[in-house]
């Protein structure tokens, strides 16, 4: 687990330099995870697909540096890692417009939303994602500058080497300006702060032993040991 | 102890209530001490949330009569969501209301500050690791429900709506956090009213069920919930929260014109 501290070991070259502790992620915003609930979206609880951003907060006793085991709790045969690109805000964001979005970004690295599988999400316990160390976050801050287009990124997922899942930024129901145009819109982000664009399903399933891989093009590599026991 | 955190003269101070023997001076404080001894007047400097905030945990429905009069049932496991930090604000500041939204309302509700980290925390030890207490206002705008990971952050996470403070007051001197009386005043008329008695989870309780999974550390706060007797606000409404022996933590609420759109 991760102190405020720990958040320097996140190589960051650029503006703000470090992370500041805050990550946001989107639920459903690539179109397989939407497409996954089928006409479920339309029944009861939900009523109606989502029309605002659905989000999630990853609170700081989630961080988790990259090569830090991540604990699956007794009972619990296998997580869920949802594996996305993360967007590294560079300076102040409120009521950024789609098309300027992207000015705001410093770089961009990889998180891993782990969480205990769960069918809904209506109102999900916070004990499913806000777990010590479902967070891992890595493997540097890749630069702006490096990455000449976020909205057309491979996302690849390895378990023990073995590819699981290969999705692109491409799919988003909201690529990354959208997405931030619409958060700012009532939230402001702040230098450092993370926001995870989205991650693809079905999302790869680990189990205890299990080693998970995420690989972005252009942002690097994050491998993530899992191991049963208590964080 | 009591104190605040405030802007003055250029940077962020420690103060306290200066005239701490007068009776109600914690409600309204004419006069603060600085931690470096200046005496400035309560109305001359900008209010903060009264300490470094970490986590914010907050509880949905954990009145059983706010659960009734918002038709839910009472919840059989904490409901709990989370803020970041850009939804803070301290006493005396503005929250903003847009103007297309027909039902935005207060929540006043204790706010209990970690002091010591808690892991796997039994309930008959949680207080121990209890700081102090504070008030919370913790706005949300219905219009914006949706059933996807309820309470959105669009409905409670929204720059500037979660107010706390003014003061950080000790929990030695809080002899009985699990009986206090909450009130909330809208431009001085009482509208809600209750008392943490009612709790449906009490805090060793809460402190319990949280640490069971996460690490609560110094600086994270856990808004408890709220009673029944929330309302719409509208711009220009002065909104005033008090808690026995917490103070009075005063919120306006503004326009959209305010915030230049």
């Amino acid at each position: 687990m991760l102190a405020d501290a720990g958040l320097f070991s996140i190589p960051c070259d650029v503006p703000p330099f470090r992370l500041s502790g805050t990550v946001y992620g989107a639920l459903l915003n690539h179109r397989s995870a939407l497409a996954a609930l089928g006409e479920t979206a339309r029944r009861p609880p939900y009523d109606a697909p989502p029309i605002a951003p659905v989000l999630y907060i990853k609170p700081r006793n989630t961080l988790s540096l990259p090569g830090e085991v991540v604990r699956i709790p007794a009972g619990t045969p296998e997580l869920e890692v949802g594996a996305s690109l993360g967007l590294v805000i560079g300076r102040t964001a409120c009521r950024v417009s789609a098309s300027s979005a992207l000015e705001y970004v410093a770089g961009y690295l990889i998180v891993a939303d782990v969480s205990i599988p769960q069918a809904s999400l209506h109102r999900p316990s916070i004990r499913f994602r806000a777990r010590d160390g479902f967070c891992p976050l890595g493997p540097a801050v890749t630069a702006c500058a490096a990455v000449a287009n976020p909205d057309g990124l491979s996302i690849r997922a390895f378990l023990n080497e073995t590819l699981v899942q290969s999705a692109s930024t491409a799919d988003m129901i909201r690529p990354a300006g959208r997405l931030l145009a619409d958060v700012t819109e009532f939230m402001t982000l702040r230098p450092g702060d993370v926001l995870a664009l989205g991650a693809a399903a079905p999302a790869p399933r680990v189990r205890s032993g299990d080693t998970l891989r995420i690989e972005i093009d252009g942002v690097g590599s994050l491998s993530i040991p899992f191991m049963e026991g208590e964080a | 102890m009591i104190r605040a955190r405030v802007a003055f003269a250029g940077a962020i101070h420690d103060a306290s209530p200066a005239r701490s023997d007068r009776p109600g001076d914690l409600l309204d404080a004419e006069e603060l001490t600085l931690a470096d001894g200046r005496i400035v007047s309560g109305a001359d400097v900008v209010w903060l949330p009264p300490f470094e905030v970490g986590t914010v945990i907050a509880l949905g429905l954990n009145y059983a009569d706010h659960a009734k009069e918002l038709k839910s049932k009472r919840p059989e496991e904490p409901l709990v969501f989370l803020k970041g930090p850009g939804t803070l604000l301290g006493h005396r500041g503005m929250t903003r209301r847009p103007a297309d939204v027909k039902f935005m309302h207060y929540e006043c509700e204790l706010a209990v500050i970690v002091g010591r980290t808690a892991k796997r925390t039994r309930r008959s030890s949680a207080l121990q690791h209890v700081a102090g207490f504070c008030i919370a206002n913790d706005y949300a705008i219905r219009d914006y429900l949706e059933n996807w990971y309820r309470p959105n952050l669009r409905v409670k996470n929204r720059d500037g709506a979660t107010v706390l403070g003014p003061w950080f007051v000790d929990a030695a001197d809080v002899p009985d956090p699990g009986n206090l009386s909450l009130r909330t005043f809208v431009n001085g008329k009482l509208t809600q009213q209750g008392s943490t008695r009612d709790l449906i989870f009490d805090i060793p309780q809460l402190i319990e069920y949280l640490s069971s999974f996460m690490t609560l550390w110094p600086g994270d706060v856990i808004l408890t919930g709220t009673p029944e007797g929330v309302v719409n606000v509208m711009p220009g409404d002065v909104v005033t929260c008090e808690i026995d022996g917490l103070g009075r933590l005063v919120n306006t609420i503004a326009a959209d014109r305010e915030f230049g759109r």
